[in-house]
């Protein structure tokens, strides 16, 4: 329990001292990707490990939050705090209108009904040209900025984005071990007994999957901000299923794995180059070997070791 | 003072009428049992009463309020908890996570509090540590706090999931036969615990196969037969009752 808030200091650390010590603007660039990756795997993970609940189609709250803010900025000159705040509030207005209806009912309706939704999304992000740009894209988007501070390099915004990453695994350390972690806890294992001792299931996990696509939100708004340039397909059903599998591969009952599963996932494309068009397969295959060999995840192995270091000394 | 009173109670699964209008009255402070062969519909009636499965007709009045609609979350957070015969525990969860959970409706932070941990927020978890460590030590669980509830022997699952309930500090505690798959000894202590509740002023009402435990420590028994109420009395007269002995008492006699 002290040891999460151990690890998320050390986190900030490595944070903080990592944009320094990279050699080129290039692994500074990767590093903030894979913050962003990490912030949407991070509410997925609250969803998938803590509320059971399966979304395949975050790409779609991840697109609302880039397009809605970087459109408001592109089109209308709004303020990037003003347009970002806007688009978060309204990701989650779309979110409790689907979540609302299906995560009343038993199952994984929510899973099918984000599937569908990822889809309608997508299709928007095409077909709304006024809007969106259509499929060549949406240019024009503000770049953030504190007066005359532009954080426009790929350093300072790595700050921003590392920060955000900090602050929301602070939250949801806490959030895991309040009266709500332990509400989601109980209803993962059992909703007839947690409806039993007075916890409203339905609300509860209505809770966690509107937070779960603030986050996404939030990533898709640092992401339109910084590249600035927006073309929906970053925003397809290819990029839900990539954070499934960031979380399947970090494991799935900590938050930790969210970190894991989201870095390596980040960093995989770089290693290997020539499988781009192969990305799929590499997932189907990831997807396949945690689950048969590796059901905890990459921190599901980091404790199986701890343990066997700790046994054997 | 009576805590729960439910009249014409009716349920049916596709054709078949578990429940065929049923009336029972649970007075304060008595343990009150509930008897009847297999398939006669106790477990159905617990279910109704607990919001767990929604009653096809009738009434439920609970502490004054008609909750026969109400979900069974905010059955709970008036007062009624309850355990299951086939136990529902949350497995991964460890013991005392388990009976921390059975004193939610006991905690009010919502959720930014919570992210945000605020004072408020650690106070009340540490006042639901504090009382599930006590419940836990009431039932003999200390040695079992940290493990993961679904590693641990079946006798002493039943006991987390009796803290559980008692967490919630009901006003009405249901169990579902609290004795099944217990040996003897075991049996024998539950009894006495049970007994214990009454005199801590806890209501309960149990429905169980275990004759010698029902016939020690009930104040009054309801018996069931093919989803109707067909006899209730004392536990002596229970006994005495023949329209009992043939449905239930009877079998028992004839293996015997």
């Amino acid at each position: 329990m002290k040891g999460d808030y151990l690890i998320l200091l050390l986190l900030a650390l490595v944070a903080f001292i990592l944009p320094l010590i990279l050699p080129g603007d290039y692994y500074v660039e990767v590093f903030l990707f894979m913050g962003i990756n990490v912030l949407v795997a991070l509410g997925l993970s609250l969803l998938m490990g803590y509320a059971g609940q399966i979304s395949l189609g975050h790409a779609g709250f991840y697109g609302l939050g880039a397009y809605i803010s970087g459109a408001l900025t592109a089109h209308l000159g709004w303020p990037v705090p003003l347009a970002a705040t806007v688009a978060i509030l309204a990701t989650a207005l779309v979110a409790a209108a689907v979540g609302w209806p299906t995560l009343r009912l038993k199952g994984h309706y929510l899973a099918m009904a984000t599937l569908g939704l990822g889809i309608i999304l997508y299709i928007l992000f095409v077909q709304l040209r006024g809007v969106t740009g259509g499929a060549s894209g949406l240019s024009g988007i503000q770049p953030v900025h504190v007066g005359h501070y532009y954080l426009d390099t790929p350093r300072r915004y790595c700050y921003l984005v590392w920060s955000l990453v900090v602050l929301a695994f602070f939250f949801s350390i806490n959030l895991v071990r309040s009266r709500t972690g332990l509400a989601l806890k109980a209803l993962h294992y059992s909703e007839v007994a947690a409806a039993t001792l007075g916890i409203d299931v339905a609300r509860y996990k209505l809770q966690v999957f509107v937070f779960s696509c603030v986050l996404a939100a939030l990533g898709g708004v640092l992401y339109a901000h910084y590249i600035t340039f927006i073309s929906p397909e970053t925003f397809g059903f290819m990029y839900s299923i990539k954070l499934v599998v960031m979380i399947v591969l970090g494991g799935m009952y900590s938050l930790w794995g969210a970190l894991l599963g989201g870095a390596f996932l980040s960093l995989l494309p770089e290693v290997l180059h020539r499988l781009e068009d192969m990305e799929v397969v590499v997932h189907g295959l990831i997807l396949l070997l945690v689950l048969i060999f590796l059901p905890g995840g990459l921190v599901g192995l980091i404790q199986k070791i701890g343990e066997r270091i700790r046994g054997s000394s | 003072m009576v805590v729960l009173e439910a009249s014409d109670v009716r349920k049916s699964f596709g054709g078949v009428k578990a429940l065929k209008g049923v009336d029972v009255t649970v007075q304060e402070g008595t343990i009150t049992a509930l008897i009847g062969p297999n398939g006669s519909g106790k477990t159905t009636l617990f279910n109704l009463l607990s919001g767990v499965l929604p009653m096809d007709r009738g009434q439920i009045t609970f502490l004054g309020h008609e909750i026969g609609h109400w979900p069974a979350h905010k059955r709970a957070a008036l007062g009624m908890a309850r355990t299951f015969q086939n136990l529902q525990i949350f497995q991964e969860m460890t013991v005392l996570e388990n009976i921390m959970a059975g004193g939610f409706r006991h905690t009010t932070s919502g959720f930014l509090a919570g992210g945000f941990s605020l004072p408020r927020v650690r106070g009340e978890m540490k006042s639901l540590r504090e009382k599930a460590m006590v419940l836990a030590s009431d039932l003999d669980l200390t040695p079992y706090l940290h493990k993961h509830a679904g590693e641990l022997p079946f006798g002493i699952q039943r006991k987390v999931e009796i803290a559980r309930a008692l967490a919630l500090e009901p006003r009405l505690l249901l169990l579902d036969e609290p004795a099944a798959g217990l040996t003897t000894k075991e049996t024998l202590a539950l009894g006495r615990f049970i007994h214990g509740l009454k005199e801590k002023g806890i209501t309960v009402f149990l429905v169980e196969h275990d004759m010698d435990l029902v016939m020690g420590i009930s104040d009054w028994v309801i018996v069931l037969n093919f989803g109707q109420k067909i006899y209730e009395g004392t536990p002596l007269a229970v006994k005495r009752e023949r329209a009992v002995i043939k449905a239930y008492l009877g079998e028992r006699r004839a293996k015997g």
